[in-house]
C-alpha cells in the first residue's frame, strides 16, 4: 500500500519544528508503524536526509518507550494498543497519515517525535515505592493479601509509563500515572505505612514538574494501551483527603 | 531493505507553526512549590455542590409561580423574614448571599488557576486536533461558566435589584417576572435558555466530576454518579426552563 | 583445528570455597572482608544497565551506603529489557509441598544446563531464589494470589513442582518495577547518579583495575569519562547479533565487548537459547520477532503439511495429509518437548520444504481439537490474551485458523566469564545478570533468568563487591591519566570514522545481513562446513561495512544510526567468536546442536570426556585469533546424564 505521512521535524530543544510530508510507497498490510517509519528511514538515509528519529525499544507493547500521537490520538487508531503493536493494516491505501510527538510542557521535545519524559521518573522518586531495604524482607506467606486486592493492585500496576495519557489530556494531567501507582501500592499490606505521605508527595511532584490538574474529562483511559480505569483517579483522591486529615491531626 | 520501496519526497512545510516548541526550564521546575491541583478540585467540588443545592431550591421557590401571584410573591415576601426571630429581618437572606459569594468566588478562582496551569501544560497545540473522546459536557466546562457568570449578572441586576427590569417593583415580583419573558423580550428569554442550558452542561459533568473529586472509585459508583449528574440536570433544566415556557405560552400572565 | 583459535593456559574458579555445596556461600559471605559502613560513602561504583539485575544492584548498593552511578540506553531505567519476560521466576519455597527444595531446583537447573554449568554458582542461585520472593513482595510487587490470599505457583518449561511465582503474563514488568521503585528511591534520595540516555562505549582500566567508562550522552552526544572503584556491567544478552530475536531494538553487546577487548574472557558465546512458540516473519520489512508464552504448547498441536510445498488453506488440509511431527517423533512427550527439541524439529521440517505460510517458515499450531474438546470458552479462558496479541500482529483469527509458529532467539547464556564472587578476569569488573555466563550452562530453564537477574543484582553482588571494596578506596585517577585518555581518544575517533565513511548502505542493512549469516550457519544447527563458511562471510562482510556504511548526521545530537552503528560494529566481531566457539565445540549441548554429533535417531550427543568445561575466550586484536581458556567442571553433585523424550 501507499500512504503519505506527514511527520513533526524538529532538529532540536531550540528548534520550533513543523510537519513535513513524506510519501512512503509499498507498503506490507503487516508491517507494524514502525517498521513503516524503518522503511522511510532507510530511505531517507540513502537519500542524504536526516531521517525521523523516534522512541521504541521492545516493540512488543511492554517497555513504554515508543510514543508517537497518530492522525491526533495518542498510540494511534486501535484502543489498547502501543503504536509498536499498531499495524498499517488498520490503514488504507492512499491515506495521508499525521505523526505528532507527545505534547506536554513537562515532556520537551528533543529531537522530532522524542520527548523527555524523566517528570515520570521524579514522580516516582518523590513517594512511588515501598521502602522495602533489601535483605530485611519478611517471609513473604506472613502477610495474606486478598485475591481481589491483589488483582486490583495488579491491573494498576501494569502501567507502562508511555505517558500517552498526559498526550491525550486537554489539560496535559498525569494524574492517571500518578493514580495507578498510588493505586498499586496503597491496595498492598506492605505499602500501608507510606500511604499518606505516597500520595501527598507524588502529587506535588507531579505539579511541580509542571502537568495540568484533571477534569476527569476521561481521555486518558482512552488511550492508556494498558486500559488503566479511570477510576482509580477516585482512589487517589479519597486517598489524598485522607492523608490531608491525618497530616493535620 | 526491500527493493522497489520508493520514497518521495515532497517537502511540504506546513505553513502553522505553533509559537514556542519547548517549554522554557523555569517552566518545568517552578521553584515555589504549587498549591495541589487536587486540593484546588476539591474545593470546586465542595463549592459546585454548595451551587447546586442553592440552584435547587431556587427552582422549587421558582416552580411556585403555578400556583398565581399571590403564592409567589407571599413566597418571595417570606424569604426575609426566614430565621426570625432568631436573627432580624432579610439577616439570613445577606447570610446566604454572602456565602454564595464567597462559593463563587472560589469556584471561580480555582478553575481559572486550573486553566491557567492546564493551558501553560501544553504550551505547543497539536497540529492534527485530538478527536473529542471525552463528552461534549467535559469539554466545555470552562466556557459553559463564563456564560453561567454572565447570566448571574445579569439575573441579580435583573431580578434582585430590579435595575435592568422593565418593571421592577420590588413589592410584586410576580409582575416583573411575567414582564421579563414578555414576547417582545425574546432575546431575555433566549439569554436565559442558553444560560440554563449551559448550566445543565456544567452539570451533567461537574456532578459526576465532583463525585470523583471527593474520592468516588467503583466502577458501579461512577454508573450512579454519571445517571444522577444526567438526571440531576435534566430535572433541574426542566424546571427552570418551565417558567419562561409557560409565560410565553400565556399558562402565567 | 587452530586455523581459528590458539589453545591457551586452563583457568580456575578460585573464588568458590571447597567443601559441602550446601554451606559453601555462608562460608564465602563469612570470609568475605566487610567494608566499614563509613567508608562506603567514599566508594563509587559505576552499574551499567537497568534491569533485573542492574536495577536491583545499583538500589541495593546505594541502600548500603556505596556512592553509585548507574547508566542506560534508554530513557528511563524503567524500560530495560526484562520488562518484557512473560512467564514467571522460579524459587524453591515448596509452598505446594509437592516435594521441591533448594536441592532439587538445584539439581534440575544442572540438569536443564545439560551439565555445562558450575555447580557451585547454581547450588547458590537455588539457594538466594527464597530470599528473592520475600523480598519482591515486601516491595508489593502484585504476584497472583489464591483466594486465601496465599502466593500461587504453577509447574511451568517442564518441570515436575510447582516452583514458578507470577503476575499474569506480565512478570517481568512486575518484578522489574519493583527494582526499578527502589532505584528511583535511592536517586531520590540522592544515593544514586542516574544516567538515562547513556551509552557507555569503552571501559578504563588504570594498573590493572577496572576504574571506569567512558560514556555518550545520546541527546547532546558529549563524550564523558565516568571514574570509579569498581565497575558492574548488567548490560543484558547479545540475541541482537542474529538481527531478528525478541529482544528489545537497543539490546546489544557493546558494553560486554569493549570489557572483552581490554581483557575480561567471553564465555561460552555459543550458547544461544532459541524459544519454539514465537511469530514467525511476515515480510522484509520484520524489525523484531515477539514471543508467545510455550504454554500454549500444552493445548495446541504442532503440525505441518505432509507433501512438500502444499499450498492449501490448513482447513483444506485432510487429517490423513498432515504430519503432527512432534507426536510423532516423540511419542512420550509429543507437543511438549523441552524448547531446544521443538525448535529443531520445526527447523527439520521447514528445511524439508514443508514450512507453513510466508517464505515457508512456520509451522501450525493447531487448536481446533482443544477447542472441540474444552468449547472455545475454555481455550479463552486460558489464553485468551495470547491469542489476542496474535490476532493484533497477524491479523489472523487464531480461533479459526491454526496459529503460525516459529522459533526466535530469545536468550543467550554466555556472556562474560565471571568467577564465584562475580568478578571477570578484570579486577574489578564484576558481571551480573544474562550479561555474564555463570548460572545456565548450555540452556536455560524456564522461569530462571529473572531468578539469576534478582539473585546476583540483590543478594550475591552486594556481599562479593563489598570484599573487593574492602581495600579501597583507590587512589583517584585524574582525566588526564594516560589510560583516560586513551580510552577516550579511542571512542572519538571511532565515532569519527563512522561519520568519515559516507558510504551507500544503511547501518540496518548491514545488521540485517549479518543476522542472516548467523540464523542460516550459527542459529539452531551447526556444521563444521557452515561455521567456517559463516566466520568468512562475517569477515568480508565486516571489512564492507567499514567501507560502505553510511551514518547521516554528526556526533554532537541524537543521532540514533550511529548508535546502531557503534553496536553492528561489535556484532561482527562477537558474530565472529560466535562460531569459533561453535565450531570448537564438536558436540551438541543445551542450545549448541552439531549436526555431526548425534545419535542414530537424530538426538544431541554431548561428549563429557572432552567438552566437559567452560570454553572462556581471550581478546587479541580484531586480526588475530584469539585464545581459547579450558574452565573444567566439575560435577559433584549432579552426575550427568543423557537427556531423552521418547
Amino acid at each position: 500500500m501507499d500512504i503519505q505521512v506527514r511527520v513533526w521535524r524538529q532538529t532540536d530543544s531550540a528548534d520550533k519544528g513543523r510537519m513535513v510530508t513524506y510519501d512512503v510507497k509499498d507498503i506490507s498490510p503487516d508491517a507494524s508503524f514502525l517498521e513503516m517509519l524503518d522503511v522511510l528511514n532507510e530511505k531517507l538515509i540513502l537519500d542524504g536526509d536526516d531521517p525521523v528519529a523516534f522512541d521504541h525499544d521492545c516493540r512488543e507493547g511492554i517497555c513504554g518507550m515508543c510514543s508517537m500521537v497518530i492522525d491526533g490520538v495518542a498510540h494511534g487508531p486501535e484502543r489498547a494498543t502501543t503504536t509498536c503493536q499498531l499495524h498499517m493494516r488498520h490503514f488504507a491505501d492512499g491515506d495521508v497519515i499525521d505523526v505528532e510527538p507527545w505534547r506536554a510542557a513537562a515532556f520537551p521535545v528533543i529531537k522530532d517525535l522524542v520527548v523527555d519524559r524523566t517528570a515520570f521518573d521524579r514522580i516516582i522518586q518523590a513517594g512511588g515505592y515501598i521502602t522495602a531495604p533489601t535483605g530485611a524482607a519478611p517471609e513473604a506467606h506472613s502477610v495474606p493479601v486478598p485475591k481481589k486486592d491483589a488483582d486490583l493492585a495488579f491491573e494498576a500496576a501494569t502501567c507502562i509509563g508511555c505517558g500517552a495519557c498526559v498526550a491525550a489530556c486537554p489539560n496535559g494531567s498525569a494524574m492517571l500515572f500518578t493514580a495507578a501507582k498510588v493505586a498499586h501500592l496503597g491496595l498492598v499490606p506492605q505499602g500501608q505505612p507510606e500511604r499518606d505521605t505516597r500520595v501527598l508527595d507524588m502529587l506535588q511532584a507531579q505539579d511541580d514538574a509542571g502537568f495540568g490538574g484533571c477534569t476527569n474529562a476521561g481521555e486518558c483511559t482512552t488511550v492508556c494501551p494498558k486500559g488503566i480505569p479511570l477510576t482509580l483517579i477516585g482512589r487517589l483522591n479519597a486517598d489524598y483527603r485522607k492523608a490531608l486529615r491525618n497530616s493535620n491531626s | 531493505m526491500g527493493q522497489g520501496l520508493h520514497t518521495v519526497i515532497a517537502v511540504a512545510v506546513d505553513t502553522k507553526v505553533p509559537q514556542a516548541a519547548v517549554a522554557s526550564k523555569a517552566a518545568l521546575a517552578p521553584s515555589r512549590k504549587r498549591t495541589s491541583s487536587v486540593l484546588l478540585k476539591i474545593i470546586m467540588a465542595v463549592t459546585g455542590i454548595t451551587l447546586i443545592l442553592f440552584l435547587y431550591l431556587h427552582m422549587i421557590g421558582n416552580l411556585k409561580i403555578f400556583f398565581g401571584a399571590e403564592a409567589f410573591d407571599h413566597y418571595a415576601h417570606w424569604l426575609r423574614s426566614v430565621a426570625t426571630p432568631l436573627l432580624p429581618r432579610t439577616w439570613f437572606l445577606w447570610i446566604q448571599r454572602g456565602g454564595l459569594t464567597v462559593a463563587v468566588i472560589a469556584h471561580i478562582a480555582s478553575a481559572a488557576i486550573l486553566a491557567r496551569r492546564a493551558r501553560a501544560a501544553r504550551p505547543v497545540k497539536y497540529v492534527h486536533r485530538p478527536k473529542v473522546q471525552g463528552s461534549y459536557a467535559a469539554r466545555t466546562m470552562r466556557w459553559g461558566g463564563v456564560i453561567v457568570l454572565l447570566f448571574v449578572i445579569f439575573h441579580v441586576l435583573d431580578l434582585t435589584t430590579g435595575t435592568l427590569n422593565p418593571v421592577g417593583d420590588k413589592q410584586h415580583p410576580y409582575a416583573n417576572v411575567v414582564a421579563d419573558f414578555a414576547l417582545d423580550r425574546w432575546y431575555v428569554t433566549l439569554f436565559y435558555t442558553l444560560a440554563i442550558v449551559a448550566v445543565g452542561f456544567h452539570l451533567r459533568h461537574g456532578i459526576f466530576s465532583a463525585a470523583r473529586t471527593l474520592g468516588q472509585q467503583t466502577a458501579r459508583g461512577e454508573r450512579i454518579a454519571r445517571a444522577s449528574a444526567l438526571v440531576l440536570s435534566l430535572v433541574l433544566v426542566a424546571g427552570y426552563l418551565a417558567v419562561p415556557l409557560a409565560v410565553m405560552t400565556g399558562l402565567v400572565d | 583445528m587452530t586455523e581459528f583459535w590458539n589453545d591457551g593456559d586452563p583457568i580456575a574458579d578460585t573464588a568458590a570455597p571447597d567443601g559441602p555445596i550446601e554451606t559453601r556461600w555462608e562460608r564465602r559471605k563469612f570470609s568475605a572482608k566487610l567494608v566499614n559502613p563509613a567508608n562506603r560513602r567514599k566508594l563509587t561504583v559505576i552499574v551499567v544497565g537497568t534491569g533485573l539485575a542492574g536495577g536491583s544492584a545499583a538500589a541495593t548498593l546505594a541502600e548500603a551506603g556505596y556512592h553509585v552511578k548507574s547508566y542506560c540506553y534508554q530513557d528511563s531505567p524503567r524500560r530495560a529489557h526484562s520488562i518484557a519476560a512473560q512467564g514467571g521466576i522460579n524459587a524453591a519455597k515448596n509452598y505446594r509441598n509437592d516435594g521441591d527444595s533448594v536441592y532439587r531446583l538445584f539439581y534440575d537447573t544442572v540438569k536443564g544446563g545439560d551439565f555445562r554449568a558450575r555447580e557451585s554458582n547454581v547450588y547458590r542461585l537455588a539457594s538466594v531464589s527464597v530470599n528473592i520472593i520475600d523480598q519482591c513482595v515486601a516491595q508489593g510487587v502484585p504476584f497472583a494470589r489464591e483466594y486465601g490470599g496465599l502466593l500461587d505457583n504453577r509447574s511451568f518449561g517442564g518441570t515436575q513442582v510447582s516452583r514458578t511465582f507470577y503476575a499474569r503474563g506480565q512478570t517481568g514488568q512486575q518484578l522489574l518495577l519493583g527494582a526499578y521503585q527502589a532505584l528511583e528511591r535511592q536517586i531520590g534520595l540522592g544515593n544514586v547518579e542516574m544516567n538515562a540516555r547513556h551509552e557507555m562505549l569503552e571501559l578504563i582500566i588504570v594498573e590493572g583495575k577496572a576504574r571506569g567508562i567512558v560514556v555518550r550522552d545520546m541527546v547532546t552526544g558529549e563524550i564523558t569519562t565516568e571514574m570509579a572503584d569498581a565497575v558492574v556491567l548488567a548490560s543484558g544478552g547479545y540475541g541482537n547479533v542474529f538481527f531478528l530475536s525478541t529482544n528489545a531494538k537497543g539490546c546489544n553487546v557493546t558494553a560486554s565487548w569493549r570489557a572483552h577487548r581490554k581483557g575480561a574472557l567471553f564465555a561460552n558465546p555459543c550458547y544461544t537459547q532459541i524459544h519454539p512458540t514465537c511469530i514467525p516473519e511476515s515480510g522484509t520489512h520484520q524489525s523484531k520477532l515477539t514471543l508467545m508464552s510455550e504454554s500454549l504448547r500444552n493445548d495446541g498441536r504442532v503440525w505441518v503439511p505432509k507433501a512438500r510445498g502444499d499450498k492449501r488453506a490448513p482447513g483444506e488440509i485432510p487429517e490423513v495429509d498432515r504430519d503432527y511431527y512432534l507426536e510423532r517423533i516423540y511419542p512420550a512427550f509429543g507437543n511438549l518437548v523441552p524448547r531446544d527439541i521443538a525448535s529443531r524439529a520445526a527447523k527439520n521440517v521447514c528445511d524439508e520444504g514443508r514450512g507453513v505460510g510466508p517464505g515457508g517458515l512456520g509451522v501450525y499450531l493447531d487448536f481446533a481439537d482443544a477447542i472441540g474438546r474444552l468449547g472455545q470458552k475454555a481455550v479463552e479462558e486460558k489464553y485468551g490474551n495470547l491469542f489476542e496479541m496474535y490476532a493484533r500482529i497477524t491479523g489472523e483469527n487464531p480461533y479459526e485458523t491454526p496459529m503460525r509458529i516459529y522459533p526466535a532467539v530469545h536468550y543467550t547464556m554466555g556472556g562474560l566469564w565471571v568467577d564465584y564472587d562475580l568478578q571477570s578476569t578484570i579486577p574489578g569488573l564484576f558481571v551480573v545478570g544474562e550479561a555474564n555466563f555463570s548460572d545456565h550452562g548450555a540452556n536455560r530453564l524456564g522461569a530462571s533468568a529473572l531468578m539469576q537477574g534478582l539473585g546476583d543484582g540483590y543478594f550475591v553482588l552486594p556481599t562479593t563487591l563489598g570484599n573487593y571494596l574492602a581495600a579501597g578506596p583507590f587512589a583517584a585517577v585524574p582525566q588526564d591519566h594516560e589510560a583516560v585518555v586513551e580510552a577516550r581518544t579511542a571512542v572519538e575517533d571511532r565515532i569519527n570514522r563512522f561519520l568519515e565513511i559516507d558510504g551507500d548502505r544503511t547501518v540496518d542493512s548491514f545488521h540485517r545481513e549479518l543476522g542472516h549469516i548467523m540464523w542460516e550457519y550459527c542459529g539452531m544447527e551447526r556444521t563444521e562446513e557452515g561455521l567456517t563458511k559463516a566466520i568468512g562471510l562475517i569477515r568480508s562482510l565486516k571489512d564492507e561495512f567499514w567501507q560502505r556504511v553510511k551514518v547521516p548526521g554528526t556526533g554532537e545530537q541524537l543521532n540514533q544510526n550511529l548508535e546502531k552503528a557503534g553496536r553492528v560494529a561489535d556484532f561482527f566481531e562477537l558474530g565472529e567468536l560466535m562460531c569459533i566457539d561453535a565450531l570448537h565445540r564438536r558436540e551438541s549441548c543445551g542450545g549448541h546442536f552439531r549436526a555431526e554429533s548425534q545419535s542414530e535417531d537424530g538426538e544431541a550427543l554431548r561428549h563429557d570426556d572432552e567438552f566437559a568445561y567452560a570454553a572462556a575466550w581471550e581478546y587479541f586484536g580484531a586480526d588475530r585469533k584469539p585464545t581459547l581458556h579450558k574452565e573444567q567442571l566439575e560435577f559433584e553433585y549432579v552426575h550427568p546424564s543423557t537427556r531423552s523424550y521418547k
